[in-house]
């Protein structure tokens, strides 16, 4: 185990150390202490390693993660995961808004709540809440599965392609073009293989699914209210 | 019966209820929806047209153009950088999608501008791989839709411009068309094939310009500091917006009038929301000279700009550089009268197709259709650009010489005049004749 104490080497110089990590490395598991909430720790990671940050981040904490596993033993700041390509985030506390926004793969697991705005055009990430989400989530949301232990905020999925939303609980209002969708075999599956890898023990027949009523897709005059 | 004794008096015509209106009308009371388009303002607006070099005199002498040099040469974003962009001519190409573009198009301004020693620029929908290999220096646009964003392109890239406005439609998204979406198009944006792709109009993941100040923070910490930030805004509010760019930490601003293009939008978005370029660049300058980053930070402006003299004229009232679209586009050979028979067909006229957004673009340029794109050589189309970027470089320097100056970025106010009133007072520049222009401090008006 690597220590990287942020406080005494600065934004910089720590990305850096993590960025030099090249695919085959030995220093795969790392610590960052003293995070004190700043911004922008281990983004850009594109390595195969595990970094555990103890404490609560700011902003973009694991931005464009490509492959590394980053824990955050606290909260998460705004935007945590923006862009996620592959890899797994963790996060122990709540997670701020915009949280895992325009994710392209990858998994993000929240133990406690996520703010508004989770998953905001995610392309392709998966999200695993096991408490509640904020209002506007997943709007936008091109493909993937944000998955909701807890209860969903306004506006759920308004504007959605192909993004897949499973809520155990209840959910304030529906976004534009989301609705209640049937939930199939294959999305049992589905949601099962995410609840085994986020380490929920969550019954899937308790949740339901909504996605894309896809009645916005082209566009029509008669559909201008809907906006 | 009308009596052919008395006179009849001759059909006149309403200034207000024009044939182009009346026909708006019509069209929006067919269909119920409103237009879209491509292209910047059509309108016309104060331009740079409106201005003139006054030339050398006996109180300033001119130089040789054929023996005495005038350098070109920019190199933007030193502020914070490890590497800076060095371009040889101040003019570059301005953020077109592939999508909105064929490939080929693309690889067309990756040759041309290559071969003239200036960056291109990518746009909504990724970076492809032809771009970047035909592109010396490639500008990456990171946008709110982030569609084909990632990581592995962004270290790739030369320089990074974040998009927060577009001159065409500040405050507004974008919208790719079903009929675009080939299938290559809908794998990079991760949708499906055929359906209307809209790019949001402001990022996912910050709001103002301390948000701002952060995502700049993470994108150099991604990319080890290496490459310079842009941050692209529309000519809505250029005091503020540039002043707000600059505090968070852009190592350029680009800014865009509104007669800069788009692949398409609504066409009351174009031509009645945004400032006219010659009105945008001296608060943008202010805002410079005010927090002492004149030529610190580079200011890259665009919309309109057509030949050396817009190119003279905007370097003359503080631009570092330049950048253009849609006269690279007729460049390549958009809207050539040659095609006119198919424009035509199309409804339309070889000068005025704007439709870009439905794919069937004559020239091969805006379509995304095998048999049109199959049309358009980028070879020939690189060369052409090329030409172009040489012709206004060279007339830049004609004026320049006359000017007596020995670098293009030596060109001043007082080298120019206005000709209008309005032009005089956005570009604070005296009417010709005069030593006065509206709003000078110090003269009551």
């Amino acid at each position: 185990m690597q220590t990287i104490d942020l406080s005494e080497i600065g934004l910089r110089e720590m990305n850096k150390m993590l960025h030099s990590q090249a695919d085959q490395t030995n220093q795969t598991a790392w610590e960052i202490i003293n995070p004190k909430g700043a911004h922008a720790i281990a983004c850009g990671l594109n390595a195969p390693i595990e970094v555990t940050v103890k404490g609560s981040t700011g902003y973009y904490c694991a931005g464009m993660n490509q492959h590394a596993t980053v824990n955050i033993h606290g909260s998460a700041g705004p935007g945590t995961g923006e862009n996620i390509m592959s890899g797994k985030i963790v996060i122990d506390g709540d997670a701020s808004q915009y949280l895992g926004a325009t994710g392209h793969g990858g998994l993000i697991v929240v133990k406690g709540n996520a703010s508004s705005r989770c998953g905001i055009s995610m392309k392709g990430v998966n999200i695993v809440v096991q408490g509640n989400i904020g209002h506007m989530s997943a709007f936008m949301g091109q493909s993937g599965n944000l998955v909701v232990c807890g209860d969903a905020g306004d506006a759920l999925g308004d504007s959605c392609y192909e993004a897949r939303f499973f809520v155990r609980g209840s959910v304030k209002s529906l976004g534009a073009d989301c609705e209640k969708k049937e939930m199939r075999a294959e999305h049992i599956e589905i949601l099962q293989g995410l609840l085994n890898e986020a380490g929920f023990d969550a019954d899937p027949s308790e949740f339901t699914r909504y996605g894309s009523a896809r009645t916005l897709y082209n566009f029509d005059v008669d559909n201008a209210g809907a906006y | 019966m009308t009596d052919p004794k008395i006179p009849t008096t001759t059909p006149r015509q309403s200034a207000t209820f024009t044939q182009d209106v009346n026909s708006d009308i019509r069209r929006a009371a067919a269909t119920g929806i409103y237009d879209i388009r491509g292209g910047g303002a059509k309108r016309k607006l104060p331009s740079f047209d409106d201005l003139l070099f006054m030339g050398a005199s006996i109180s300033r002498y001119p130089l040789e153009g054929y023996r005495e040099k005038c350098e070109t040469s920019v190199t933007i974003g030193g502020l914070h950088a490890e590497n800076p962009i060095e371009l040889d001519i101040p003019i570059t190409i301005a953020g077109m999608s592939f999508g909105a573009l064929s490939g080929p198009a693309k690889e067309a301004l990756g040759r041309g501008a290559s071969m003239a020693g200036t960056s291109t620029t990518t746009g909504d929908g990724g970076m492809t791989p032809e771009e970047r290999g035909h592109s010396d220096k490639l500008v990456y646009q990171y946008l709110p839709s982030r569609y084909g964003m990632n990581p592995d392109d962004l270290r790739k890239a030369d320089a990074i411009e974040i998009v927060v406005g577009q001159g065409a439609k500040p405050g507004g998204g974008g919208m790719l068309l079903g009929q675009k979406i080939s299938d290559r198009v809908a794998h990079m944006r991760n949708l499906p094939k055929g359906i209307d792709q809209r790019s949001a109009c402001r990022h996912p993941d910050w709001t103002g310009p301390d948000d701002l100040e952060i995502k700049i923070l993470e994108l150099r910490e991604i990319t080890g500091w290496k490459v310079p930030i842009y941050v692209k805004v529309a000519g809505a509010r250029p005091y503020y917006d540039v002043t707000l760019a600059i505090k968070a930490g852009a190592d350029a601003v680009v800014l865009d009038g509104m007669q800069g293009g788009t692949a398409a939008t609504q066409d009351v978005f174009i031509e009645h929301v945004g400032q006219p370029t010659l009105a945008i660049i001296r608060p943008a300058v202010q805002a410079l000279q005010d927090l002492g980053m004149h030529r610190k930070v580079q200011l890259i402006l665009s919309g309109g700009i057509r030949s050396g003299a817009d190119v003279a004229k905007a370097m003359a009232l503080g631009a570092d550089a330049v950048s253009i679209g849609s006269a690279a586009l007729i460049a390549l050979g958009d809207n050539d009268p040659k095609y006119e028979a198919e424009y035509n067909a199309l409804g339309t006229t070889a000068g005025a197709y704007d439709d870009w957004h439905e794919g069937r673009d004559p020239a091969g340029i805006t379509t995304q259709d095998p048999e049109l794109m199959a049309r358009f050589d980028p070879i020939e189309g690189g060369r052409r650009l090329k030409n172009y970027l040489k012709v206004m470089t060279l007339e830049a320097q004609t004026i320049a010489r006359a000017c007596g100056k020995n670098h293009l970025h030596n060109l001043e106010p007082e080298d120019l005049v206005a000709l209008t009133m309005e032009a005089a007072a956005m570009a604070k520049i005296p009417l010709a004749g005069t030593d006065w222009y509206p709003g000078k401090p110090g003269t009551g008006f």
